[in-house]
């Protein structure tokens, strides 16, 4: 879209600034990536009064343009590289009036890079509620800069911010706040002068941040790393003088303009929530309340979405087939493309409902306290307390929950985040768990009130939990820290959710994960397809004429889907996969698993729930995961032709689960974690140990129960 | 005295630190020489504990207020 103006919206966490951008860009908005980094960008588009139209960025929010985070290094990025695609025109810095002394010291950093500025002056209304009064014309007068008081929430003030950002100047009018170049006087000379720079500040965050900084050429990053020494610079310190001199600024600029009036200390409402949901015992069992709250939600609300979802792709399914002239072509479309895309879309309500939750916990504050109470724990197994995140997001899917462990800045504790996430037992090892237990484990409650079946499911979740812990405990001891962990982290006080917010992450993510996994998915689903349909040489043919012997034409008069399954069955036996099946069975064979079980084996490491499908196709049931009943029925009845015994007995059926408990079968996991992690080795490892993990545990249980 | 020595409801100015790392991602979360802090309270397990600094709360572990130098 061709706009006017690009106007970037920079603030610290906490301060309503994504509710600011959606404010003022209403549906109008889109994700993509920074460019050359997978961190979201968020584009919206906003019509101003005087006609134009204002692109606005959304940058992720950071407490100073020192990052601490792969997120936050993308803000000093875009405000101050001049080539930088995004290079805004005007920055709204939002601050949160309730906090102004901490939030201030980002605004000194941007405006310091002298980029026109405006600041929203957020949460007005709390503000006047905590008796804190704020000379906004003063304020304005002595920053230079043109100061909107705002609430966001209430949307009150937007029209005054759009006419400022109409009447906005086009070049930097603020004050100084500091004196940047007394901070290092020579060296910021002579980057300014050698790398062709005219603002201190930015020759100053180049002294600091250059070896991270993705638009300098190594030689200037090589001459930067020389300056330094020649003046010895140290980063640290220099950071520290710094801060101090800002607060020094703030501390006076706030002296004139803001007073608050002293009240007795009394509890504020937040303070009182928190003695609750942080307490001792009340804390945990409230936060377990949620976690089963948040699980039942999950399985109980998306069950009636998911049975549309997959109905409406059979129903297309059958349609394309019906409609379509028969071929190969259209046979690699239906069955292909549909029916791996359709394994996706299934799971569209799971993924929303999820993230509405997690959106909620965060929006309402509450995350930071679950942060807050497990970090001794998990910081014991060598994680975090902003683990807890993705580890409980992983019962979802793996895929968002990776992309979550952003938040972690240590890197050693990310890395091992994601690392044991997928072990967790995701929504997609669910249709194989319940398949795979109805079968082997009777359907009859013990103690009066617990089901066999349930308590099995209940075991496989919980043994997830377990080898998460356990694994990410060996890899404390195996991986080097880069650097020192530290957990300094705000507690923001309790807000009431959002709800527009939460349905846009609700959307936001799910169009993120189709768009994402979708591809993945597709891909392998078409690859598998082919495996599965064509042989080698003649086979295929062979099978096709072997049907059209008299006994078979008679006998399909008779029984016509029968004979289709028959003829299915065989073609699989003689596909590509087939033999790759036969291949592979010398080495399930210790796990119990025979060919056919192979073949599922192998298509389900693209996605876990391939299985059922598989296994549909294998026992010759014509139909998919929605003939459930049927391919129990068919896998109850498999008798091994050789011994004429049943295949899944308890001790295949439970060495199967332990498989799919360890397994990287997902091959949207992969990917992401390469993404995240930017290097095949994270999970090419991560593949290897789950795989010998996998083998393990079924070979044990096998012998086991044999 | 150190800010990990404080109980819940105890206060106390911020003097110096001891680890210049620490210092400078405390300072940036308005953390300074000169500021008042307020131990709020304890997570449940003895660690991290919350802190009120700069008209706000903020969390820090047990290890990192130990290098938070009071007067």
């Amino acid at each position: 879209m061709k706009t006017d103006l690009r106007i970037a919206l920079t603030g610290n966490p906490n301060t309503g600034k994504s509710t600011l951008f959606n404010v003022l860009t209403g549906l109008n908005q889109k994700i993509g990536n920074f460019p050359g980094v997978t961190i979201d960008k968020k584009v919206g588009y906003c019509n101003l009064p005087d006609g134009r139209t204002a692109e606005i960025v959304d940058l992720p929010g950071t407490y100073s343009l020192y990052p601490k985070s792969r997120d936050e290094s993308i803000v000093f990025s875009v405000l101050a590289d001049q080539n930088n695609e995004l290079r805004p025109d005007l920055v709204i810095v939002i601050l949160d009036a309730t906090n102004l002394k901490r939030n201030l010291l980002l605004y000194t950093q941007v405006a310091d890079l002298k980029i026109p500025v405006i600041v929203a002056l957020n949460m007005m209304d709390m503000a006047k509620k905590a008796d804190i009064n704020i000379d906004v014309d003063a304020f304005a007068t002595k920053l230079g800069v043109p100061v909107v008081p705002i609430s966001a929430r209430k949307t009150e003030g937007i029209d005054q911010l759009k006419q400022a950002i109409c009447f906005a100047n086009k070049i930097a009018l603020q004050q100084e706040s500091i004196d940047i170049d007394a901070l290092a006087p020579q060296l910021i000379s002579h980057i300014k002068q050698e790398i062709g720079i005219d603002n201190s500040y930015f020759a100053l965050q180049l002294a600091h941040q250059h070896e991270t900084l993705t638009f300098l050429t190594s030689a200037q990053n090589s001459r930067i790393k020389e300056l330094e020494a020649e003046f010895g610079f140290h980063s640290q310190k220099a950071q520290g003088a710094e801060t101090i001199t800002r607060y020094n600024f703030i501390n006076d600029l706030l002296y004139d303009t803001v007073t608050q009036k002293v009240t007795a200390e009394d509890e504020t409402l937040s303070n009182r929530i928190d003695k609750v949901l942080t307490h001792k015992i009340f804390g945990f069992v409230i936060f377990l309340g949620i976690l089963l709250f948040m699980f039942q939600a999950i399985f109980a609300w998306s069950a009636y979405p998911m049975g549309l979802i997959s109905d409406g792709f059979v129903w297309l399914q059958s349609n394309l087939h019906h409609y379509l002239p028969a071929g190969p072509l259209t046979n690699l479309l239906v069955d292909g493309v549909v029916a791996g895309l359709s394994g996706v879309m299934v799971f569209i309500p799971q993924i929303a409902i999820l993230f509405a939750f997690i959106s909620i916990l965060e929006d309402t504050g509450y995350m930071s306290r679950v942060t807050f109470m497990m970090d001794k724990i998990m910081r014991k197994v060598g994680l975090n307390g902003k683990s807890v995140v993705p580890l409980i997001g992983g019962f979802a899917c793996a895929v968002p929950s990776i992309m979550s462990t952003r938040t972690i800045e240590n890197w050693k504790d990310r890395m091992i985040t994601i690392m044991v996430t997928p072990l967790v037992t995701c929504s997609a090892r669910l249709p194989v768990y319940t398949l795979l237990i109805s079968l082997v484990v009777p359907n009859k409650n013990i103690w009066w009130v617990f089901n066999m079946q349930g308590l099995a499911l209940t075991a496989m979740y919980l043994l997830s939990l377990v080898s998460a812990v356990v694994v990410a405990w060996v890899m404390k001891h195996l991986l080097k820290a880069r650097e020192r962990g530290y957990f300094i982290m705000e507690l923001p006080v309790y807000r009431m959710p959002r709800w527009g917010n939460v349905a846009r992450s609700m959307f936001d993510r799910a169009k993120t994960f189709v768009l994402q996994a979708g591809k993945v998915i597709i891909a392998v689903s078409v690859i598998l397809w082919v495996l599965a349909s064509y042989g080698p040489g003649k086979r295929m043919a062979n099978i096709e004429q072997k049907y059209q012997q008299p006994q078979y034409i008679s006998l399909q008069k008779l029984a016509p889907d029968s004979v289709r399954r028959m003829k299915a069955s065989d073609k699989l036996e003689n596909s590509y996969a087939g033999m790759l099946g036969h291949v592979i069975e010398p080495v399930i064979k210790p796990l119990g698993f025979d060919w056919k079980i192979g073949i599922a084996l192998i298509t389900s490491f693209a996605a876990r729930e391939v299985f059922v499908g598989t296994m549909a196709t294998m026992y010759s049931v014509n139909g998919d995961a929605e003939k459930m009943e049927s391919v129990q029925q068919k896998m109850h009845s498999a008798k091994n032709t050789q011994t004429g015994e049943p295949v899944f007995t308890l001790a295949v059926a439970m060495s199967l689960m332990m498989f799919y408990a360890f397994a990287m079968q997902c091959a949207s996991t992969v990917a992401v974690v390469y993404r995240e992690t930017k290097d095949w080795r994270w999970p090419a490892a991560q593949f290897a140990y789950m795989t010998v993990l996998a083998y393990l545990a079924s070979i044990i249980t096998y012998n086991i129960l044999k | 005295m150190r800010l990990s020595q404080l109980k819940v409801g105890e206060k106390g100015t911020v003097k110096e630190f001891t680890d210049l790392e620490m210092s400078v991602k405390l300072m940036e979360m308005g953390c300074l020489p000169g500021e008042e802090v307020r131990v709020e309270r304890i997570a449940p397990l003895g660690d991290p504990i919350a802190i009120n600094v700069a008209g706000y709360q903020l969390s820090l572990r047990k290890r990192e207020a130990s290098t938070i130098v009071l007067m």
